[in-house]
């Protein structure tokens, strides 16, 4: 992973306009950078400034919305300025997370007839399928070896966004690892929802249905988005994922697909997920042997 | 009481102030595209400033009151119809059970409000009543109108006082022109762009493209050019992208180079575009006033002298409502 150098290295401050403070971090993609950025929002957050009216971490960057009639621009850049030093100087690299399995069936039927309508002038190789074209960058043997890699080791919910709910994903694995896959030369107008997909270094799923231009591998089983709150993982908020939850993908077929429709149509269906504690050290030292531990915390519900 | 839809129009849609607090999780602020507009209607029918209305896109609605009701009709210029009889605009109207609102073409401009004394009364969902199409949320069901709809209308406030004035005097509406010049602040990624670039951006002449909604509004021009450079892992192979990032509300990208998209209130809230700068919050109405064809400007202003136009503009509005002895 990259070196720690960069939670050392100083953000870069910038306003969008009269409202926004914009904090990068680091202007290229690592856990680090992502770990300072979640940081910096949770401390921000705790500190309760009067005026702080949305506070959006992103993959390597911050931003950060304020009434500019209640809290001086100097003064919140000062304020989260402050937050960065002391945070460079802390040993605590921890963050409170949870692990969740999100059921996908990969290589799904409704992926697959969307796709099929954006294939000449949006996608690199109109005959073949998203996941081959993935499996052929990414030097992978094939399409199953592709898929393996993809759910094996658990990704990071690295910002929420785009749309309501939408999580962006960053596995946790060595960068020379990392799965890196172009996006569409030229977005679709549509995708299914809940489609589970990938643009650059970063996973996604959909949360409605809608435009996009990450490639297309699967359909996440069930809900991470419910206006309506039925189900029990909603209850407290329509929007199921947070920044800094840990995404574990399990592969299931059409049957268990069924299954699971099955239960979220009766309202009994719950995603398996318990808490834990994230340590940035451990999955820099040892990402794979750290996710093993993290993964395992599942197998005791 | 209620309006029943005969006719939805193209887009109305029900909007207040929008909602803040959940931009995080990627929930757009929403709420009316022209702010001041709506906010006038409000108080010319007694409301407060945060009432819902129903925000009318190019084409409105045909619709009927089932009880007798008090109405304004604010923002672009069209021509209003009672029971197919010319009424005013930027003026409160009284309608009787059973009237029917209807609308002609509009003659400049995008959107107008219609405000009703008691305000639009669906749920409020996260704090707002306004429409977020997207995510099927807030509004009324989530989505834009439909015939055959019944839209709640809420109780009067203050046992229904009206203000001592009906009519918006004419220096207190806005200007709804063919050409614009729009303050922006530079920032957040113009150091990506070439000299050459930046300066296509402030000195060219940009129209509106018809590519333009409660999202944004794509410009086409001169065009700039990026920086080339390594890209930085994760960003993306074109020189315009960055790792994904949050979106600044009135904040302008320029994919590929080719065509500025500026955000505005129902804008995704992040991705892999740089932006180069922000229309300050003061001229976000004036942006959303801006109908296809608009040759604009874009003039670089200082976050200082955006702050002073943020507070000439609260003046203004409260200015407005003194007129009309209506209570903000």
């Amino acid at each position: 992973m990259s070196s720690p150098a960069t939670a050392r290295q100083e953000a870069r401050y910038t306003w969008g306009g009269d409202e926004f403070l914009f904090v990068e971090v680091s202007e290229s993609m690592s856990l680090v950078a992502n770990f300072k950025v979640m940081s910096m929002a949770t401390r921000l957050a705790a500190a309760g400034l009067e005026g702080v009216e949305d506070i959006c971490p992103a993959n390597a960057s911050l931003l950060v919305r304020f009434d500019p009639d209640v809290l001086p621009p100097s003064a919140l850049e000062e304020s989260v300025r402050s937050i960065e030093r002391d945070l460079t100087h802390s040993h605590d690299q921890t963050l409170e997370s949870r692990i969740i399995e999100v059921p996908v069936w990969y290589d799904d039927p409704f992926t697959a007839v969307v796709a099929e309508r954006f294939r000449e002038g949006f996608h690199q190789e109109p005959g073949g399928t998203d996941i081959d074209y993935a499996a052929k960058v990414n030097n992978l043997k094939d399409a199953a070896e592709f898929i393996r890699r993809h759910h094996e080791q658990p990704w990071l919910v690295s910002m929420v966004g785009f749309v309501a709910g939408l999580p962006f994903l960053f596995q946790l694995v060595d960068r020379d690892k990392q799965l890196e896959v172009p996006k569409y030369l030229s977005p679709r107008t549509d995708t299914p929802k809940l489609t589970v997909g990938h643009g650059g270094c970063f996973g996604c799923i959909y949360s409605v249905r809608g435009a996009g231009g990450y490639q297309m591998f699967g359909v996440a089983a069930a809900p991470i988005f419910d206006p309506e709150q039925t189900l029990d993982d909603f209850k407290d908020f329509m929007v199921f994922f947070r920044p800094g939850d840990i995404v574990k993908f399990k592969p299931v077929a059409e049957d268990e697909y069924n299954k699971i429709q099955e239960q979220i149509s009766a309202g009994t269906f719950r995603y398996r997920q318990v808490p834990v504690t994230f340590e940035l050290s451990k999955a820099l030292a040892d990402a794979e042997g750290y996710n093993q531990e993290l993964m395992e915390a599942l197998n005791g519900i | 009481m209620a309006f029943e839809i005969k006719s939805p129009g193209l887009a109305t849609t029900v909007q207040d102030q929008g909602r803040k607090g959940h931009y995080n999780v990627g929930i757009p602020q929403s709420g009316s595209m022209d702010q001041y507009s709506a906010e006038l209607g409000n108080a010319l029918v007694g409301n407060s400033a945060a009432e819902a209305v129903l925000e009318c896109t190019y084409l409105g609605p045909v619709l009927v009151t089932d009880q007798d009701a008090v109405i304004a009709i604010t923002g672009a210029p069209v021509e209003v119809k009672v029971n197919g009889e010319p009424a005013a605009q930027w003026a409160r109207l009284r309608l009787n059970a059973g009237d029917e609102l209807s609308f002609g073409v509009i003659r400049g401009g995008t959107r107008y409000y219609i405000a009703v004394q008691g305000g639009i009364d669906v749920p409020k969902v996260l704090g707002s009543r306004s429409t977020y199409s997207l995510g099927a949320l807030g509004g009324f069901k989530g989505r834009k109108l439909e015939a055959g709809d019944r839209i709640p209308v809420g109780t009067p406030l203050n046992g229904g006082a009206l203000p001592g004035v009906d009519t918006v005097p004419d220096e207190f509406r806005p200007v709804f022109a063919k050409e614009q010049t729009v303050r922006i602040v530079l920032g957040l990624y113009d150091h990506r762009l070439t000299e050459e670039g930046l300066d296509n951006l402030l000195t060219g002449e940009w129209k509106v493209t018809p590519v333009a909604d409660r999202m944004g509004l794509r410009y086409s021009g001169p065009g700039v050019k990026w920086k080339e450079r390594e890209q930085p892992f994760g960003a993306g192979s074109d020189p315009s992208n960055i790792v994904d990032a949050g979106y600044a509300v009135g904040s302008i990208q320029i994919p590929g180079g080719t065509q500025p998209i500026i955000l505005h209130r129902d804008a995704v809230s992040g991705g892999g575009y740089a932006m180069v700068a922000t229309v300050i919050s003061a001229d976000m109405d004036l942006v959303a006033r801006a109908a296809p064809a608009t040759t604009t400007r874009f003039m670089a202003i200082s976050q200082g002298e955006a702050l002073l136009a943020r507070k000439e503009l609260a003046q203004r509005t409260n200015d407005a409502w003194a007129v009309l002895g209506a209570t903000r």
